[in-house]
């Protein structure tokens, strides 16, 4: 037994030896220390605690710097932690500290070890067992050990009372019930004449204030002493970290600090401490015109600095001050400009922040400008990290920011063609929220989206498909703003295209389709008004048409748009109908710019034709699909006007007019604008009685059996609309779109049957994917779009010489993103609620003062709760006499386990308060939310919006 | 917490000294010491010590061919943080006379023992060198 230890012990390597043998192996450091490690497994086992210790030692050196697992050893450590010599007990001790957690099983047989170890004589066997503490302590041992830290915290060794200080933050956040026992012998550590006592205590409280700040508060007399007396900047500088929190939440702390912390700031000489010192003036006492104008002074010394770490610094100081005192980061405005091209990318993102936070309508389009030429210069990060702080400074509620919608169109133009730009999708959203929104900019949306779609070399960089898609549909969707449609459906159509992936593809092909329902509509209408010059009327009906397009912002035009625009297309007579008014020619400008030869609309067929005659060939369903309905469409027209598109004009016959009410019943349905749509939209509509959704289905078997000769699609959807009950579907304005394009499709599969699956459940498909008919739905339900008219009214403006053009915002709420609180830790609730017991319960040493400034802190708490409630989810926490007496009944009642519960109470009231807040704030919140609940579901939406 | 954990790193990127005040599993230090390794070797000195990394900072300093690299977090003052790194130092300087990197390669336990002093729990407790080195003075009078 005794022989193989000693020869262990007599030829066992040390951690020098291993040291050494680690720099100087030549197999490899890997492979040697897993020789190494063999070895450490045999030794371990040793019977003779030294071998054994000196096995740990080496094991934890593994396991600090070269990740060695050692939870397998956690016995062994506890072995080595019992011995009676200091030296392997502190290997023990170490080991046990570095590897283990709350989960390692042996944990339970520790306690006792401790315990004997926490009361040893020898000062360092005790400061040993705190150390050790500090790293490890779980619930548990907190618990049972809190008698045994409560005495060290009156040790006369101060070395001990140090360290017990020290631990005294860990057993508290894992067992709140200490604070009982331990608060107060804390607080009395802080009138120590010792420095290090006091060291630790203040570095402690800073902790625990930083958490919860207004448990604190009644102790803020003697943190006050501490800052006027302390010459330790140590101290100070944790003094004022808690006075920066007691000053932000009662302003006679505040007010009463402003003098010495002035006084520091002229009198030190230390950098770290006078940056305290601003750091608090600019977060808490920025009221106080002499502690400001001296914060200020000093940053900008800061500024000037040549070194970069106080520059940084400057900088970061300026940043928290931006918020309340733009002047100050405007007075050194060109220094944060300057340094946009530091060499320090920290630096720069910190100047990028304060140029972010100076941003404002007059001068956005030159800092962009300024911007985005130091992104031209910098690296790809930074270049990002521009691009994304000037989208997002410039969508900021609802383009609040943005006086002139062309250039800022051009200007995600531009960005797009940065090489090193990664926020396709950002710019995606923001080009088609525009769109929606922003009536104004459509001219210049085409213009930007037809420059990034006609350039094929922008089709090899993935980064940009997302902007291209959004460029696709904004080009389908708003053609009539294109002087050249034909070279759009070039562009769209171009062979580079197949390198896109297939979603964004099928949007191309989407927009192909709209765009040739226009050229076909516009030339037709040309036609017939020729062929019947003496009936101006069709004019009309077109004009009031594009009107429709462009002015439908009031809801007395949506009203009168169905009397005068609908009947018309749905009655076949109304051709022959003289008396619609013609007033609205003037805004045919585009048709009359658009007309198109009878060549370029053949040449534009067959371009078409020949583009996606390939593609019926593809795997992808989403291609196949629109790919088809293109042809589908070119192929009707093509049978029935082969003669009439003949050089020599034919009279208007009857077969075109088919076609012609073909397409203008198809240019109806893409004529219909699609605006912003809230997130709660769906929610809140209320289900119109009678309206069972799979009946509706049902219908279409009915219409699918009625359908008689091809294309003849108006009666059929007279019929259509007769079925449905007349109260439910008072517009069916709005429900023409799917109307259209579903009896479209039931033709198309009907001449194409053969491709398709039976018919049967396929065919609700287009209605069920069409998220325009599903939308417009809604609108009509809850006047959506009357009500975004509404909120068009334009705000107050500046005297800008160029109006803002109208952005559509939506007048209902949902969630806000930035009303979502941070989520409020429940850990330290229960910290803070026995902290306050104890504070107000006991502590007569500190009377007089201290009744005051309980008063302070708990009086308005109480009488503003309710506010607090819906401002702050922490509220609850702060003080207010009820919730104490809950937590504290608790907490007595049943000790830890109940935490959970705990928990799940303050979710509830959470979740409850949020709601409350919902219904509160709604109104005030509209703008803010009409933004974010866009961008919240563009990113999944947009793919279908856009097919 | 205000100390989240040091780091003494080398030129080359190998960690010599690793002090955590939060339990991180073997794969998470690995993967942090990787990263901020990364990212911090790589600056040069007109940049600034200060790093953000995830949701902390990092402050660091460079002396000789060693890193000491001190994860914070955002409210602590960095300036103390180099002070503090600086203190360290001098107390290393001390004890060893002339410290290099291999002083601390090979008494790990000792540079283990003097943080173990100077922090508690994230927090610094212990600013005196003096005070810091006595209990390992008294240490090696014993064995």
């Amino acid at each position: 037994m005794s022989g193989p230890s000693i020869m262990e012990t007599l030829f066992q390597r040390t951690l020098e030896d291993l040291i050494k043998g680690i720099r100087l192996q030549l197999i490899g450091e890997s492979a040697f220390i897993s020789k190494a490690m063999e070895e450490i497994r045999k030794e371990i086992k040793s019977t003779d605690l030294q071998t054994k210790s000196i096995a740990l030692q080496k094991l934890s050196y593994l396991n600090s710097l070269y990740f060695v697992d050692m939870s397998w050893a956690a016995f062994h450590c506890i072995e080595c932690m019992s011995s009676s010599r200091f030296s392997l007990k502190r290997i023990g001790y170490v080991a046990v500290s570095q590897s283990f957690d709350e989960q390692t099983p042996v944990l339970l047989l520790i306690t006792n070890q401790l315990r004997k170890d926490l009361g040893s004589v020898n000062e360092f066997e005790a400061g040993l067992a705190l150390d050790c503490l500090a790293n490890i302590a779980t619930v548990d041992l907190a618990r049972d050990l809190t008698p045994e830290v409560f005495t060290l915290l009156g040790s006369s060794k101060i070395p001990v009372r140090k360290k017990a200080i020290g631990v005294i933050l860990r057993v508290f956040e894992k067992y709140p019930e200490a604070v009982r026992v331990c608060f107060k012998r804390l607080v009395e550590n802080l009138d120590s004449p010792d420095s290090r006592i006091l060291s630790a205590v203040v570095g402690v409280f800073c902790e625990l204030a930083s958490r919860d700040p207004r448990s604190y508060l009644p102790l803020a007399p003697e943190f006050y002493r501490v800052l006027v007396d302390s010459k330790n900047n140590w101290v100070l500088i944790k003094i004022l970290k808690i006075f920066t929190k007691l000053a932000a939440i009662e302003p006679r702390v505040a007010k009463r600090i402003v003098e010495p912390v002035c006084d520091h700031m002229r009198r030190t000489g230390a950098k770290s401490l006078m940056f305290e010192c601003i750091r608090t003036v600019v977060s808490s006492l920025s009221e106080y015109e002499i502690a400001l104008k001296l914060a200020v002074s000093k940053i900008r010394e800061l500024l000037v600095d040549e070194d970069a770490n106080i520059k940084y610094l400057g900088l970061h100081a300026l940043s928290i001050i931006a918020p309340k005192h733009l002047w100050v980061v405007l007075d050194n405005q060109e220094i944060v400009i300057k340094s946009l091209i530091d060499a320090d990318a920290n630096i720069q993102s910190e100047s990028l922040r304060l140029v972010m936070a100076v941003i404002s309508r007059s001068n956005v389009v030159d800092i962009s400008h300024v911007l985005l030429s130091y992104g031209h210069k910098s690296d790809p990060d930074f270049c990002n990290e521009i691009i994304g702080s000037i989208l997002s400074a410039c969508s900021h509620n609802l383009y609040e920011i943005v006086m002139d919608f062309d250039w800022y169109v051009s200007l995600l133009g531009e960005m797009s063609r940065i090489p090193h730009c990664q926020k396709g999708e950002e710019i995606e959203n923001q080009l088609i929220d525009i769109g929606m929104r922003v009536r104004d900019a459509r001219l210049e949306l085409i213009r930007v989206g037809r420059s990034l779609l006609i350039d094929p070399a922008l089709l090899g960089n993935p980064y940009l498909y997302r902007i291209l898609c959004a460029a696709a549909w904004v080009c389908g969707e708003y053609v009539e703003f294109s002087t050249n449609p034909p070279e759009l459906v070039e562009a769209l159509l171009q062979p580079r295209t197949s390198m896109l992936p297939p979603l964004i593809r099928a949007v191309y092909l989407q927009s192909v389709l709209k765009i040739l329902t226009f050229c076909m509509y516009s030339h037709l209408q040309k036609q017939s008004s020729i062929s019947f010059p003496s009936s101006h009327n069709l004019e009309g009906v077109m004009a009031e048409c594009v009107s429709r397009r462009k002015t439908r912002e009031s809801s007395d035009i949506l009203t009168s748009a169905q009397d005068d625009v609908f009947n018309p297309m749905i009655s076949e007579n109304i051709l022959c109908e003289e008396d619609i008014p013609v007033e609205t020619k003037g805004e045919n400008l585009f048709f009359e710019k658009n007309r198109f030869s009878q060549e370029s609309i053949v040449n534009l067929l067959n371009a078409i034709e020949s583009a996606l005659e390939p593609l019926l060939g593809t795997l992808e369903v989403e291609i196949l699909e629109r790919a088809r309905n293109v042809l589908g469409l070119i192929d009707l027209i093509k049978q029935q006007i082969p003669n009439h598109l003949s050089p020599e004009e034919e009279s208007f016959s009857r077969e075109a007019s088919e076609v012609w009410k073909l397409i203008r019943s198809m240019n109806d349905a893409f004529c219909e604008e699609l605006g912003p749509v809230s997130f709660t939209a769906q929610e809140k509509i209320q289900l119109p009685e009678g309206l069972v959704l799979e009946e509706n289905l049902r219908e279409l078997d009915s219409i699918y059996g009625i359908l008689q000769p091809p294309l003849n699609f108006l009666p059929q959807r007279e019929e259509r609309v007769e079925e449905l009950p007349d109260s439910e579907w008072r517009s069916r304005d709005d429900l023409e779109p799917s109307n259209e394009s579903t009896s479209l499709l039931v033709e198309h599969r009907k001449r194409h049957g053969l491709y398709y699956l039976p018919s049967g459940v396929s065919n609700d498909y287009p209605l069920a994917n069409d998220p325009r008919s599903g939308e417009h739905d809604y609108d009509e339900n809850e006047d959506l779009i009357r009500l975004a008219a509404q909120s068009l009214a334009p705000k107050k403006k500046p005297n800008y010489s160029k109006p803002r053009p109208v952005v559509v915002r939506l007048e209902e709420g949902e969630a806000t993103s930035h009303i979502v609180s941070k989520k409020p830790n429940s850990k330290y609730d229960l910290l803070s609620g026995v902290v306050q017991d104890v504070l107000q319960e006991t502590n007569p040493m500190e009377s007089s003062q201290k009744g005051k400034e309980k008063v302070s802190s708990d009086v308005p708490p109480g009488s503003k709760e309710n506010l607090q409630d819906l401002v702050d989810p922490m509220g609850e926490r702060s003080g207010s006499g009820k919730s104490k007496h809950r937590s504290h009944g608790k907490e007595r009642g049943h000790k830890i386990p109940k935490k959970n519960d705990r928990e799940k109470d303050e979710n509830c009231e959470r979740a409850r308060q949020k709601g409350s807040h919902r219904l509160g704030r709604k109104k005030t919140r509209q703008r803010a939310e009409g933004q974010t609940d866009l961008h919240a579901h563009t990113p999944g939406q947009i793919p279908d919006l856009l097919l | 917490m205000g100390i989240r954990f040091i780091l003494m790193v080398n030129k080359q990127g190998q960690t010599r000294l690793a002090q955590y005040y939060e339990y991180l599993t073997l794969e998470e230090r690995r993967a942090l010491e990787g990263e901020i390794v990364r990212k911090c070797l790589a600056r040069t000195e007109q940049q600034c010590s200060f790093v953000e990394h995830r949701n902390y900072k990092i402050v660091y300093r460079r002396y000789a061919s060693l890193f000491f690299l001190v994860g914070v977090d955002n409210e602590e003052n960095e300036l103390a943080i180099l002070e503090f790194i600086h203190l360290l130092v001098e107390t290393m300087d001390q004890h060893f006379g002339n410290v290099c990197e291999l002083d601390i390669m090979f008494h790990l336990e000792k540079a283990h023992f003097m943080l173990e002093e100077m922090v508690m729990n994230g927090c610094i407790v212990e600013t005196s060198k003096s005070n810091i080195l006595m209990p390992i003075q008294l240490m090696d009078k014993t064995s």
